[in-house]
């Protein structure tokens, strides 16, 4: 924490807060043991409730489940992306009309729940005939939510790269389509990958609302198993420790990138104030 | 149509129960979140660890899981509440963790020197946070807060799945009695929500302005 909220503690402080840690820890071991007692209490930890998950059926099954989610996952982020590049396209438009629309689109996918966005495709497409089933409703759903959220984090990497570059590129002679292309997509990816990676850990998240449309993904797997075992909490504790390790992975990655980004931005600002100055931008 | 007109009644009541969810979700977790983020900046470790680990298994975890836990999960332990009480804890348990981290950020952003004077003038780690910072925190906190309400407006609707009978589980009764209807229910139900949402963003920009200070 850059800001101290707090003097470097005294003598006195320092019993303080000792006499808060213990307390503290002990309030929280109180709470954890209340926990564990309640579960102890009502036979979650009973062996027939956890044994199950050291048999192979079981495990396909849950293996099954995340082969399931990160398909979903997969398919969703390469359409979202598409879907994204296309609509970010579209509100930096030099056109008026292009700009506007594509901005409604955003808002309006945006500004509805995940669930509903399902549902249109659910429920919706067959009534025109198109049968898509659960998957093709539940990837639709994220494709379009995660392509307006995409479409905004690709808008504002573009505009992230400092204006000097496009100027420079378009004072050489280049044209509009060179310039994004070779100038500013390259430094904007590099500036826009840690916040894709965390996009992608919401995505993740949100392919479980599969759950609800009975697409076979993992949380409904472990409805599965739970259903027949009747160990729901045993069940959702490993699934949301799958979720959880898998997540943690993954934003991990995105903070070594933006970490890494930082270093590149620092270095490359040292560099910059000489120019700055010889141009006589500094007021 | 005539079908969504016939049945407004109920849709309306679907939505007065969104509603519902949303503001009880929402101050509950505005309550724990700010608890939780003084907890994480403040100097007590092992209260600090405790914020961290919450937010951090929270947010890693699906909100659909998390209503599995206390939809179908409490019950085993003998907690016995209604669908809707289920509904709230799932929405409060992982709300709140978002709105830690956003006030934690507005904490974060209030300026050191005002820090630093107010621990000059000799005021202690309560008083400072008090009467300092966390006015202030709200402050810049507002449209972080505002994204994690709006998302909480949204996320009700998974409640669909655990038999609360709000905006989108009507939604879908009444679609499953007349299919013709499925367009017009479902636009019907995404012009509500689109409501809810521009007015808690209306509303949030008028509580940013009345509260903002030039500086």
């Amino acid at each position: 924490m850059s800001v101290a909220l707090y003097d470097a503690p005294g003598p006195r402080a320092r019993r303080r807060v000792l006499i808060g840690s213990v307390f503290g820890a002990l309030l929280v071991a109180a709470l954890v043991a209340l926990v564990i007692q309640r579960l102890e209490e009502t036979g979650q930890f009973r062996s027939a409730f956890w044994e199950p998950f050291t048999r192979s059926g079981v495990q396909r099954i849950l293996l099954r489940g995340l082969g399931a989610t990160l398909r979903a996952s997969a398919v969703a982020l390469v359409l979202a992306i598409a879907l994204g590049l296309v609509l970010a396209a579209g509100r930096l438009s030099e056109r008026w009309v292009v700009r506007q629309a594509s901005g409604a689109v955003v808002e309006f996918f945006r500004a509805l729940p995940l669930v509903l966005l399902i549902f249109f495709a659910f429920l919706g497409l067959p009534e025109l005939g198109i049968e898509i089933g659960a998957f093709g409703a539940l990837v639709i759903g994220l494709t379009l939510y995660n392509g307006s959220v995409l479409a905004e984090i690709f808008r504002a990497g573009i505009n992230a790269v400092p204006r000097g570059q496009r100027e420079a590129a378009y004072s050489l002679g280049l044209r509009k389509g060179a310039v994004t292309r070779l100038i500013l997509v390259p430094q904007a990816v590099r500036i826009m990958l840690p916040t894709i990676i965390s996009q992608l850990v919401v995505l993740l998240k949100d392919s479980a609302l599969g759950f609800i449309v009975a697409y076979p993904e993992l949380l409904r797997s472990g409805r599965r198993i739970y259903t027949n075992i009747g160990n729901v909490i045993p069940t959702a504790i490993v699934i949301a420790a799958i979720y959880i390790v898998i997540n943690l992975a993954l934003s991990a990655l995105a903070t070594f990138l933006e970490s890494r980004q930082r270093g590149v931005r620092r270095r490359r600002a040292v560099a910059d104030v000489p120019v700055e100055i010889g141009v006589g931008r500094l007021p | 149509m005539d079908f969504v007109v016939e049945q407004r009644s109920l849709i309306l009541e679907g939505f007065w129960t969104t509603l519902r969810l949303t503001a009880l979700s929402g101050v509950l977790s505005l309550v724990i979140g700010t608890v939780l983020a003084v907890m994480r900046v403040g100097p007590i470790p092992p209260l600090r660890w405790v914020g961290a680990v919450y937010v951090t298994l929270l947010r890693s975890t699906p909100l659909t899981l998390i209503f599995v836990f206390s939809t179908f999960g409490l019950p085993r332990l003998d907690i016995r509440l209604s669908f809707f009480a289920f509904a709230v804890v799932a929405l409060t348990a992982y709300t709140s963790a978002f709105v830690c981290e956003a006030v934690r950020s507005g904490i974060n952003s209030v300026a050191p020197g005002e820090i630093e004077a107010s621990r000059a003038v000799g005021l202690a780690f309560g008083q400072t946070l008090r009467e300092v910072v966390l006015p202030q925190a709200f402050r810049a906190v507002i449209p972080p807060l505002n994204n994690v309400f709006i998302a909480l407006t949204k996320n009700t609707s998974i409640a669909v799945a655990f038999s609360v009978a709000e905006a989108t589980s009507i939604l879908r009764r009444l679609q499953n009695q007349d299919a013709s209807a499925t367009f017009p229910l479902l636009l019907t139900t995404a012009a509500g929500y689109l409501v809810i949402t521009l007015a808690l963003s209306f509303a949030f920009s008028r509580l940013e302005r009345r509260v903002a200070v030039t500086r």
